[in-house]
């Protein structure tokens, strides 16, 4: 028969089952065939904190969604085109996000009586007429992949297991995705167990000629690939740019990293990617726990290296009080805190925003710490040089707020020209810089750059520089021991104006008419959600203007200007408003907020009706104050 | 070198006055490491001292060497990253027996195991001073202080015995105003390459005076103390009493009559293998009287250290995948282009 092939612009999949089948692991292999194709894409995992919850039970689904289009697309997408569900457990988790006339492909094998109840079906939803409205693909994935692998020597669990295989082939049939990157990449991961190598491929492959074969799918579709500004590209997740940009930035200061860290998810893969990299002059230290990973690289920065910890949320708790050291003796240090569900463990592997206050402000004592918020996963590489940038420069800890989604999430990445990255230069202290009153020269820690108010770095081993720095208040200038009121004043005020003074870019606002009266301020990885929502407002022929914060402290110093240009500002956070009261409190500016702390991504559809709503409430507002 | 340098006790002072209270223990610890340091023949510039917090941790304010002074407890694991960045450097924590054993015990232990090279010096003196006069870690169970009225509960810690059962490469005590024998272990200390701990009996005689007179007082101290040195027998005594350690049949040791003894008398081996009479010794003074005590080196034995280690990883890797080039890195393998 002949199949017909309908051209999209763009499909939403959501890969679903249960956390030990594999669907990480397919969604990659089909992130990988799309970025390889040339789509513009998107992705976001989610899945559960444990590791191999019940099977076949709501809290043990794993998924991963994918958005691909033939055009520049900003986030992983609000409802999925297609959901592939692996068991009654997958379905029933994710149906409801999946729009009437959606297609479902079911793994007909797992919708047993036993597994249908343990998730609470009362009668199966392949037969009750409740997939009625979808278009549904019912394939016996378990079974047609035992029967395909029937002449290898492998276990009939090994057979099962390769049944994620079986369906990436099928949906890469289904959207003409190229194979052979998943070949190698299968030949490669099983390099050291050939028949699996060899069964898993075969899997796949029936899979594909599945597609091509049965008379269930009809319709085959094809993406273009997107058109992108030239350039060499690859996908990357944001823990990985991240990594790349701590990397980058050692390269470009000449100061070799220095991460300590304790594991704790979803940081963890920064360390373990940075522990790969040694032939780059990378020292990893798994340290005993949270305080002493940041104790570590506050110690290796002030012998001169780039110190960096890694954590999220509950590791900050931990580290506050070396944060505030570091204030104290004026050392570069970088934070990264991958932000997560909170308080307290709260949901390890979701995303949240509500780390904002506490990086602003969780420290004993007047203890202001620069903040960097990278803005979507590739971000990630530029934010990280960015926070290096200002730590060096200014010799203050500085944090770098990413997060659950942003870590997980992938993108294409257009490569930079390493010639293009930006140079950050340390200069080290190399002699005395006060020359007292008798003529002699001494060497004072204290004694600061005019301009940026950076204290000097002097690190051991340069001769004639030996000094002693601590938590203890400091005299201005000689650094000695001081309890002096009026010292104390100056020294609280001076490291304040030290960062408010931070050199920053202005704030750049998108408002394409130029005439919005309504301003939405985003920070972090809201960007992509927030820039979907305004475009979708402006496709209705309404105004919105989209400004994203990279700095959250200091403020760039054209944020009060901007925000007064507009009627209202609409602030969109995944917290109950951080950013708003710290907006509120410091422009006087009367800031709208949207929040959410659902543990996943805004939904730009739901977003731009926000922004519609409060369009049309000013415009009564409007009308009302005119009197119409 | 020490000619080279011609460094001396007072280019180690600094022009900081000494702010302990008249009669503390802590001015004769810094009068010995002062006056020991132009020995190890470095220069000041390659010296660091970090200390956490309490009246220990003002010493670095008084070396003019690179210094910091930290965080209640952290002083271990901030002198880690650095030690483990910089094996060139000569690094020295000075802390006490709150700071290192109560807040920082975490810190302390994983440093020892890791066998950084760290020279860590311990003030005990089983009080917390900085904060006037409660109980410490080590303080003796029942011990009446500000916080216990009714008397502590807690059973103390034994510092030497805690850190053989953290995997110390070296473990010595001294005390503080023996400056003679505190000065030969601090060159034991700085000689071994690896974490060392020396434990410093050190008089607070503001909040806990006395608590080592015994071990210090010329009339009696022999009586008291056993000075352990490698491949000696272990002795001690007045002219009149000498006692010898020997190992019971139920592995346990004991201070007999020298002459009951005989040839059973112990032999201190510091370079033993295994800590095991390193830990007997260390349990044999009586925790309320803390006689017998011994003072001295009681382990000092080889293992890579923490710092070599790491650095030899990162040759390994340039050497076998060649220096990082970036823009390889940043490429990958994964790549596509738009032209």
């Amino acid at each position: 028969m002949t199949k017909q092939v309908e051209k999209v612009d763009r499909v939403i999949i959501r890969f679903a089952g249960d956390s030990g089948d594999g669907m990480q692991l397919t969604g990659d292999r089909f992130t990988s065939e799309t970025a390889a194709f040339g789509n513009d894409l998107s992705t976001l995992p989610d899945f559960p904190a444990e590791i191999r919850a019940p099977a076949g039970t709501l809290p043990g689904v794993s998924a991963f969604q994918l958005h691909f289009a033939d055009h520049d697309i900003l986030t992983p997408g609000d409802a999925p085109d297609v959901l592939v569900a692996m068991n009654p457990a997958a379905l029933k988790a994710n149906l409801k996000d999946v729009p009437r006339g959606g297609t479902v492909i079911v793994n007909t094998d797992e919708f047993t009586p036993r597994a249908l109840t343990k998730v609470g079906y009362a009668a199966d939803p392949l037969e009750d007429g409740s997939l009625d409205g979808y278009k549904v693909h019912r394939v016996a994935l378990t079974t047609q992949t035992v029967k395909v692998l029937e002449g290898f020597d492998i276990s009939r669990k090994d057979a099962e297991r390769a049944k994620n295989m079986y369906s990436l082939g099928l949906l890469s049939w289904l959207y003409h995705r190229p194979t052979d990157a998943t070949v190698a990449f299968l030949e490669k991961k099983f390099a050291k167990k050939p028949t699996i190598a060899a069964a898993n491929v075969a899997a796949f492959r029936a899979g594909w000629n599945y597609g091509e074969t049965t008379e269930d799918f009809v319709v085959s579709y094809e993406v273009a690939p997107a058109p992108m500004p030239k350039g060499t590209y690859r996908n990357i997740h944001g823990n990985l740019a991240l990594a790349y940009g701590l990397i980058a930035a050692g390269h470009q200061s000449g100061l070799p990293l220095f991460l300590g860290a304790y594991p704790i998810t979803p940081a963890s893969d920064i360390l373990h990617e940075l522990s790969k990299h040694k032939n780059h002059g990378v020292r990893t230290f798994q340290a005993e726990d949270e305080i002493a990973g940041i104790g570590a690289a506050l110690g290796a920065s002030f012998g001169g290296a780039l110190g960096v910890t890694t954590t999220s949320g509950p590791g900050i708790a931990l580290k506050g009080e070396t944060i505030g050291l570091a204030v104290s003796l004026e050392l570069p240090l970088v934070i990264c805190d991958i932000q997560r569900g909170g308080p307290s463990t709260g949901l390890p592997t979701k995303t949240e925003q509500s780390d904002l206050l506490l990086a602003m402000f969780g420290r004993n004592g007047e203890a202001p710490v620069p903040i960097v918020a990278p803005r979507s996963p590739a971000d990630c590489f530029d934010a990280a040089l960015e926070a290096v940038r200002i730590a060096v420069t200014y010799r203050t800890p500085v944090f770098l707020l990413s997060d659950g989604y942003l870590a997980n999430g992938s993108e294409p990445w257009h490569i930079p020209d390493v010639a293009d990255l930006p140079e950050i230069a340390p200069n080290f202290a190399a002699g005395p810089n006060k020359v007292l009153e008798d003529g002699s020269e001494e060497f004072w820690p204290f004694l600061r750059d005019p301009e940026t108010l950076a204290r000097p770095w002097a690190i051991p081993g340069t001769a004639g520089l030996e000094h002693r720095i601590g938590g203890i208040e400091k005299q201005d200038g000689t650094g000695n021991i001081s309890y002096d009121p009026a010292n104390h004043d100056l020294m609280v005020r001076t490291r304040a104006a030290k960062v408010a003074g931070i050199d920053i870019p202005d704030l750049e606002v998108d408002d394409p008419s130029g005439e919005a009266k309504i301003l939405v301020l985003g920070w972090g990885s809201t960007y992509g959600p927030i820039q979907a929502a305004c475009r979708q407002v402006r496709r209705g022929g309404q105004r919105v203007a989209h400004a994203h914060l990279r700095h959250l402290n200091p403020f760039p110093a054209n944020l009060g200007r901007i925000l007064k240009e507009y009627d209202r500002v609409l602030i969109p956070e995944m917290n109950l408003g951080q950013l708003s009261m710290l907006i509120r409190a410091r422009y006087l500016v009367d800031a709208v907020g949207y929040n959410q702390v659902r543990g996943l991504p805004f939904k730009a559809a739901e977003l731009a009706e926000v922004i519609k709503n409060l369009i049309a409430s000013d415009a009564v507002g409007d009308s009302a104050r005119a009197g119409v | 070198m020490p000619e080279l340098l011609k460094l001396t006790t007072k280019d180690f002072k600094t022009d900081q006055e000494v702010r302990w209270c008249p009669g503390c223990g802590d001015y004769a610890v810094l009068a010995a490491v002062q006056g020991f340091m132009p020995s190890l023949g470095i220069a000041r510039e390659d010296i660091v001292f970090v200390s956490g917090i309490g009246c220990s941790s003002r010493f670095p304010y008084y070396m003019n060497t690179y210094g910091m002074h930290s965080i209640h407890g952290r002083a271990p694991a901030i002198a880690t990253g650095l030690a483990a960045s910089r094996p060139d450097l000569s690094v020295w924590v000075v802390t006490g027996d709150g700071d290192a054993l109560s807040i920082g015990g975490n810190h302390l232990i994983h440093a020892l195991r890791r066998n950084v090279n760290l020279k860590i010096l311990l003030f005990n003196n089983r009080i917390y001073g900085l904060t006037k006069g409660q109980y410490s870690p080590t303080s003796e169970q029942g011990k009446i202080t500000k916080s216990t009225p009714y008397g502590s509960l807690d059973a103390p810690f034994n510092p030497v015995s805690l850190a053989l059962g953290a995997e110390a490469t070296f473990v010595a005590r001294s005390i503080d105003s023996d400056r003679k024998h505190l000065t030969s272990v601090l060159q034991a200390a700085a000689e071994h390459q690896g974490t060392a701990l020396i434990e410093i009996y050190q008089n607070c005689n503001i909040f806990n005076d006395g608590a080592f007179e015994k071990l210090k007082d010329n009339g009696v101290r022999d009586r008291h103390l056993i000075r352990l040195e490698h491949g000696q027998p272990i002795s001690f005594g007045a002219e009149d009493e000498r006692y010898g350690i020997v190992r019971m049949p139920d592995a346990t040791l004991k201070a007999v009559p020298l002459e009951q003894a005989g040839d059973s008398v112990l032999i201190h081996d510091a370079h033993a293998p295994e800590p095991d009479l390193a830990f007997a010794l260390s349990r044999l003074p009586d925790p309320a009287t803390l006689s017998p005590t011994p003072i001295g080196v009681f382990r000092d034995v080889t293992r890579p250290t923490y710092d070599r280690l790491m650095a030899d990883q990162l040759d390994d890797a340039a050497r076998k995948l060649g220096s990082g080039k970036l823009a390889e890195l940043l490429t990958g393998s994964d790549t596509w282009t738009i032209s």
